[in-house]
Formats: structure tokens, C-alpha cells, sequence
């Protein structure tokens, strides 16, 4: 271990820490959404068991929103501490477009989780229902700007350098709007929603398995079953989508993804093997003939560019992105069945009835964010060896940092990492295991009288 | 004329690292303070339900800092991040420990609630400390060599430093110990009371003992302070400051609710005040000017756009925030 140098251990100490991270967000940007259809559908219809749902994820959404923050202020502060000469040279291009992450984002989330969280006794429903709302665009607005700052070092565009060596704004929108931009951005959001409907199905699902008749489950598990069913083919679209972006932007990741060293016409779409960047082969492929160039290319002689066509020293780590690639349009694939199974079942009138069913939602509860990390990994991975693609060496960008240091500090992250978020994580488990309820008639009347429930009495003092 | 972007761009960086020391301060403050309330008194449950509503947007103001600085001036961020390496990533582990605890604390049954406390005033207390530390490797100056910082990895450690670690700890304890006297009522308002009066006379004691020390750390501030015409600057100062100190400790005594906790804000802003004629106009100690570390006009000007539309209505839903959660807090006020 004490060989690796700093480079080395700062690149992990990033892949870990933004690893970590994205968990958080991912749920988050897909929960407050959840949770403002919840909130709105309570006030349009005047059903107690949307705020009864709201209420119950509304706990969940806390704790895990949380620890997104927290994690959240280290990836501010990450590239300068250990990409400073990244941080300087791409800081006059991604820094505004990160700033107006903070300024139309953060703040908006911030200042009004709080009202969300704590101010149902202190304002009106449909006040509250608007912070609930603002937290939610808020998670949208800061998916918009991050991924609009990592497209920029994917597909570079609308800069150009000065004498420093820095690279510098020429057009905003250019930048902004670059190439890969739109593709990832509904990718990551469509993939958010995905994630926090598989783990709401799963409660559900978890939950009818023990009584199928909890109407709370049934909600949750019926509306989960919806976004599946209909948000995973746009996703796979979206996915597929993005992938011939990137054939046209970065063929290098794409001929790693497909695991491609040669330049081949009807490339055929290689579905296992290992790939060796030394022998600069496949080994033991399993192969469909033709069908690689007929997804890239929607052609079947279509030419691909192979490895061979790129310098050595510019390939990616071909086995990781492979795989990573494979994992996560494998679980894709997943939610789509479990999807049509509950088309199925819907239409039957057994939805709640299919134990099968309820336990297959269950198991890929947590399928979500295996998807994103591995998608993230293989969109990062594959960037290397870059950190601005083609422009930039990853080599040199790091800061002037030794070894022992990015080593404790990452030492140091690692332990901080999974006791605290671990815990944290175990009593986002121990709440969803919590049965989901209809409020005690008791606690009923408390929240009448302290107006919580039927806030409209608020309303209406403030009109007389 | 022409606009003067880097000039307007350091003033509002200034601004959020003060509104951030101010906010955040404050809740840091209460971290600080927290294990002196007895565990079975519930005077804990209160002293953070004072702050759960608004810590996070309190802490916002810090990744506007860090944000912001990346935006406007890369050149100071990448040379102050790996400078202050390890006092910024003690700073970032010390609000993880205190962020998380706001929700976990109350995930656990009452016995267990005191690991969630201790996680509380630990990290409160090492981000403060931490963040004291920075400031004080500031104040000596950084070194920088062809836009990259060339000192030692220790540098930050000094004497020095580990006394402006420590003021701010206490620093922050008075604004917490005076949002408390604000915001809590009974036995332990009364307790608070008395650690506003101790905290501010620790504080006040520390600030003079770095402004005395600062002057001597290097010739620049020597001129500053002491000679030609700033030295009105150093007369007046020192008065405002017993002023406010005036209005403390008066306040405290006449058990006056909201006073103090201005005043104690007061301080502060004379302090950074303070700061800012020392370092102006250099951005970083002892070379790097404000202009030499601006980004082109373009990033400034772009950013300026936004920060100009978004901050006045940031500064409004955030002022609405407060006043939704205004007045004493009771027992019971979280969802939990």
C-alpha cells in the first residue's frame, strides 16, 4: 500500500467520497418529488393517506437529506484540496456554473427544508406544500447545474485558453449546453426517479408481504409499480440515446464499454468476456454477431472505431467500464420485466395479490443505486485518463500533495464514511421497516387541535 | 469608468464568509456549549430544536464560500485548499459528525441519545477549531511559487494558529450562548446567561490578544495598524469594540432577550472588519492580490448576473425562515 502514490490515493479519495455522495442525492432528487406529488394530491383530494404517506417518508427523506449535505459541503472543498491545478486552470469555466448551483440551488433547498420539515404547525397547508415544492425544483436545479459541469469535462465546449494556461468562457451557452449535457442530465434524472421508485416499491412491496390489505403499502406499492412500468423504457431510450453521444464525442469509451480493441464493420456485440488492455483482446468473449454495429450504427456492416485507432497511453481501464456497463443495463433490463409484470398483474386486478411479484420489488429495492454508481463509474472511468476529456491529464491536475497525507485523510474519510453514514443508513432501514399507519385517532385530534390536520383553519383567520 | 468586477466579486465572497461566520457561527456555538447542559435536563433537546430548522441553510453560506471562490478567484482556491489541507478536511469531518446528529439523535431511544450528543459537540467543536486555525494560517500568509503553493505541509500549525483555533471556539460559544438567551426562556436561559458573560469575557480577552499579536507577525500589518493614516482606524476600532462589549454585557445583566446577541454579532463584525483592513487589498498574505487572483471578466461578469437577482431573494426567504420559527422555543417543537 505504501507504494501508491499521491495521485493514486487522491483519485480514490475522490471516486470514494463522490461515491458516496451520489447515493444520497440520487434518492433525495427522486424522494422530494415524491413527496411534493404526495403533498399535492392531499390537498387536491383530501385523502388522509397522502399525508399519512407523506408523513412516513417525509422522516426518511430527513435523515438521508442529511447525510446528502453533509457529504455534500467535502465535494465543495475536494477540488481544491487535492485537484488544485485542475481547480485553477477549469475554475473560470466550471466555478460560475457551480456557483449558480449554490445560489439557485442549495439555498433554495435549505431555506425552505426546514418550513418542510418542521413548519407544519407554524403555516398554512398550501404554504407548506410550496416549501415542499421548492425542495423538490430545488434537487432538480442542482442536478441541472452539476451535470451540466461534469458534461463540460466530458465533452468540452464554448471555452477557449489564456496565457496562464486557464481555460476560460468564450460562450456561456456553448458551455453550458454542451454536447453530452442534455443526454446525462435526463439520464441522472430519470435514473433518481427509477431509484427512489424501486426503494418505495420495495417498502411497499415489504410491507403487503406482511398484511396486503395495508392501504398505505398498497399506495405506495401501486405508485412505485407506475413509474417502473412507464419511466423505465424512456430511461432505456434515454440510455441508449446517450450512448450514440458518446460514440460520436468519445469513441475511445465506447470502443472500451464494447470492449472493441480492433476497428471491426459489423462489430458484434460482445455480451461477457474479459478484456485485457495488455493483450489488447477479449478474453473467452460470449458474442452476438453483427448486433454491435446495429445498435451504435443502426446498421449491420456499420464500421466501429476499436482501441487500435487511439494511443495506448489514452485508454480507459477497459475491464472496469466493461463490466460496470454490463451491471448496470442488467438491472435496467430487471426494472423493465418487473414493470411489465406489473402491467400485467394491474391489469388483471392482482397487483396486491402476487407474492412473487411483491418479493422480486423487494429484492431490487436497493437495484437503483447500483445502477447509478455504475453508471457513474463507467462515464468517470472511462473519461480517464483525463479530467477534462482530451484537453486535460488527470496527471496534472492534482494538487501538490505527498502521499501520506491524501492517505490519512483518506483513511480517516473511509472510517468516518461508513460508521457515520452506515448508521445512518441502517435507520433509514429500521424507519422503512416501520409498518405504515393510519395516525391514531388520539394523535388525531392533538394534530386537529395544534392544527397540523386540517390546517385550513389558518387559512381562513388569515382571510377573515 | 469601468467596472471594477474583482473588486465587487471580493466584497461579496467577504460577505458570505461573514454571513456564513455569523450564521453558522451561532450553531456551531451551540455544539460547542451542548455538554454543558445536563443530559437528563432536556435543556439539550431544546438547544438544538433552537437551530434545527435553519443549520443547513446556515452551513449553505460555507459551500457559497468554497464555491464562490472556485468561480471567482480559482488561483486563491487552489492554493489556499492545499495549504489549509488538513485543517479544512478536520473542518468538513467536524460537520459531518454535528450535521448527521440532528437527525440521528433523535433515531435512537433517550440512553443512546448521548453518543449522538457527544458526536454533536465534538464536531462542532473541531469544525470551529478548525476553521479558527485557518484563519490564523491566513492572517501569517501563504507562500506561493508559479500559481501553486509552495510552503511546508505543517505551516499551518503555529502558536498562532492553535490561539486564533481557540478564540474562535469561544468566539462562537458567545454567539451561540446569546441566540440561546434570544430564543429559550426559564432555568435555562438562566444557565445561558452566565456562559454568555464567561464566553464573552474569554473572547474578548483572546481578540486582544491576536489583534496585539497580529501587528508583529509581519511589517505590512505593523503599517497598517500603527503608522500614517490608518492609524485613526486603530484608535476607533478598539472603542466601537468596548462599545458593543458595553452593550453585552449591560444587556445580559438588565436580562434583556435580543441585545446580546447583537452585540455579540457586533463584535464579530468588528473583528472581520479588522481582518479585511489588514488584508486589503491582497487577497491572500502575503503577495496575492485581489486582481492577480480574479478569474476574466467573463466568469465575474456571468456569475455577477445571478448573484445580483438570486442573493436579494435568498437574503428574503431566509429572513422568512427565521420569522416562521421566531419567538422562545418549546419542548416539543421538532416533528420528531
Amino acid at each position: 500500500m505504501f507504494d501508491i502514490s499521491a495521485l493514486d490515493l487522491a483519485r480514490i479519495q475522490f471516486a470514494f467520497t463522490v461515491s458516496f455522495h451520489i447515493i444520497f442525492p440520487a434518492f433525495s432528487i427522486g424522494l422530494a418529488s415524491y413527496l411534493a406529488v404526495l403533498e399535492g394530491l392531499w390537498l387536491w383530494k383530501k385523502e388522509d393517506r397522502y399525508m399519512e404517506v407523506f408523513n412516513y417518508w417525509k422522516t426518511i427523506f430527513a435523515v438521508g437529506f442529511g447525510m446528502g449535505v453533509v457529504s455534500g459541503v467535502v465535494m465543495a472543498y475536494q477540488f481544491g484540496t487535492n485537484w488544485s491545478v485542475f481547480s485553477d486552470k477549469a475554475g473560470p469555466v466550471i466555478g460560475p456554473l457551480m456557483g449558480y448551483e449554490v445560489l439557485s440551488a442549495f439555498f433554495l433547498e435549505a431555506g425552505f427544508l426546514g418550513i418542510m420539515l418542521f413548519g407544519q404547525k407554524r403555516v398554512g397547508p398550501k404554504l407548506h406544500f410550496t416549501a415542499t415544492f421548492m425542495v423538490a425544483v430545488g434537487t432538480l436545479f442542482s442536478a441541472f447545474w452539476i451535470l451540466s459541469v461534469n458534461s463540460w469535462m466530458q465533452t468540452p465546449a464554448g471555452h477557449a485558453m489564456n496565457a496562464q494556461g486557464q481555460f476560460i468562457p468564450d460562450d456561456w451557452i456553448a458551455v453550458i449546453f454542451n454536447p453530452s449535457f442534455p443526454y446525462r442530465l435526463v439520464h441522472m434524472v430519470l435514473a433518481a426517479y427509477l431509484t427512489t421508485a424501486f426503494v418505495v416499491g420495495a417498502v411497499g412491496a415489504y410491507h403487503l408481504l406482511k398484511n396486503k390489505a395495508n392501504a398505505h403499502a398498497r399506495l405506495m406499492f401501486s405508485m412505485a409499480m407506475w413509474m417502473a412500468a412507464l419511466v423505465t423504457p424512456l430511461q432505456i431510450l434515454a440510455g441508449d440515446q446517450h450512448g450514440l453521444n458518446t460514440l460520436e464525442h468519445q469513441p475511445a469509451k465506447i470502443a472500451a464499454i464494447e470492449g472493441h480493441y480492433e476497428n471491426v464493420t459489423g462489430a458484434p456485440l460482445i455480451l461477457f468476456g474479459i478484456p485485457d488492455n495488455e493483450k489488447a483482446e477479449v478474453l473467452y468473449p460470449i458474442s452476438v454477431p453483427k448486433l454491435g454495429s446495429l445498435i451504435l450504427t443502426h446498421s449491420w456492416d456499420g464500421e466501429l472505431q476499436g482501441l487500435e485507432s487511439f494511443p495506448k497511453e489514452d485508454w480507459p481501464n477497459t475491464f472496469l467500464i466493461f463490466w460496470t456497463f454490463r451491471i448496470m443495463v442488467g438491472i435496467g433490463f430487471i426494472m423493465l420485466a418487473i414493470g411489465f409484470w406489473s402491467l400485467l398483474r394491474r391489469y388483471q386486478g392482482r397487483l396486491y395479490e402476487d407474492r412473487w411479484l411483491a418479493r422480486a420489488v423487494t429484492l431490487a429495492g436497493p437495484s437503483g443505486f447500483i445502477a447509478v454508481l455504475c453508471g457513474w463509474v463507467t462515464t468517470e472511468a472511462g473519461r480517464q485518463p483525463w479530467t477534462i476529456y482530451g484537453l486535460l491529464r488527470t496527471s496534472e491536475s492534482a494538487s501538490p500533495l505527498v502521499a501520506a497525507e491524501v492517505g490519512t485523510t483518506l483513511l480517516a474519510f473511509i472510517v468516518v464514511y461508513f460508521t457515520l453514514f452506515g448508521v445512518g443508513v441502517y435507520y433509514m432501514l429500521r424507519l422503512m421497516a416501520k409498518t405504515p399507519e393510519k395516525t391514531p385517532e388520539k394523535m388525531e385530534t392533538l394534530k386537529r387541535a395544534v392544527g397540523m390536520v386540517g390546517a385550513s383553519s389558518n387559512i381562513d383567520e388569515s382571510r377573515t | 469608468m469601468e467596472i471594477d468586477l474583482p473588486l465587487i466579486w471580493a466584497a461579496l465572497i467577504a460577505f458570505a464568509i461573514l454571513a456564513y461566520v455569523s450564521l453558522d457561527g451561532f450553531d456551531l456555538g451551540i455544539g460547542a456549549l451542548f455538554l454543558l447542559a445536563p443530559e437528563k435536563s432536556g435543556h439539550r433537546d431544546i438547544m438544538m430544536n433552537s437551530v434545527a430548522p435553519i443549520w443547513d441553510g446556515n452551513e449553505t453560506w460555507l459551500v457559497l464560500g468554497g464555491g464562490g471562490l472556485l468561480a471567482v478567484f480559482p488561483l486563491a482556491y487552489s492554493v489556499v485548499l492545499p495549504a489549509l489541507y488538513m485543517p479544512i478536511i478536520a473542518m468538513l469531518l467536524g460537520l459531518i459528525f454535528r450535521g448527521v446528529a440532528f437527525e440521528f439523535r433523535w433515531r435512537v431511544s433517550r440512553k443512546n441519545r448521548v453518543w449522538w450528543d457527544w458526536s454533536f459537540a465534538f464536531g462542532s467543536l473541531l469544525a470551529a477549531f478548525a476553521q479558527g486555525v485557518c484563519l490564523g494560517t491566513l492572517i501569517q500568509g501563504i507562500e506561493i511559487v508559479d500559481r501553486s503553493y509552495a510552503g511546508g505541509r505543517l505551516d499551518w500549525l503555529t502558536p498562532f494558529s492553535i490561539l486564533t483555533g481557540i478564540s474562535l471556539i469561544f468566539g462562537y460559544a458567545l454567539l451561540g450562548a446569546t441566540w440561546l438567551v434570544m430564543k429559550t426562556e426559564g432555568e435555562l436561559q438562566h444557565m445561558v446567561r452566565k456562559y454568555a458573560v464567561i464566553t464573552g469575557l474569554i473572547t474578548l480577552g483572546l481578540v486582544g490578544v491576536v489583534s496585539i499579536a497580529t501587528p508583529f507577525l509581519d511589517a505590512e500589518y505593523h503599517y497598517r495598524w500603527f503608522e500614517g493614516a490608518n492609524l485613526v482606524y486603530s484608535i476607533v476600532v478598539p472603542f466601537l469594540m468596548a462599545g458593543c462589549a458595553a452593550v453585552l454585557f449591560y444587556g445580559l445583566k438588565q436580562k434583556k432577550d435580543i441585545r446580546p446577541f447583537f452585540a455579540a454579532h457586533g463584535i464579530f463584525l468588528l473583528c472581520y472588519i479588522g481582518i479585511g483592513i489588514s488584508f486589503y487589498p491582497r487577497m491572500i498574505p502575503p503577495d496575492l492580490t485581489i486582481w492577480q487572483a480574479a478569474a476574466p471578466d467573463k466568469s465575474l461578469g456571468f456569475l455577477l448576473v445571478g448573484a445580483a437577482f438570486l442573493i436579494p431573494i435568498i437574503l428574503c426567504y431566509t429572513a422568512y425562515s427565521y420569522w416562521v420559527f421566531r419567538g422562545k422555543v418549546g419542548e416539543n417543537e421538532g416533528y420528531h
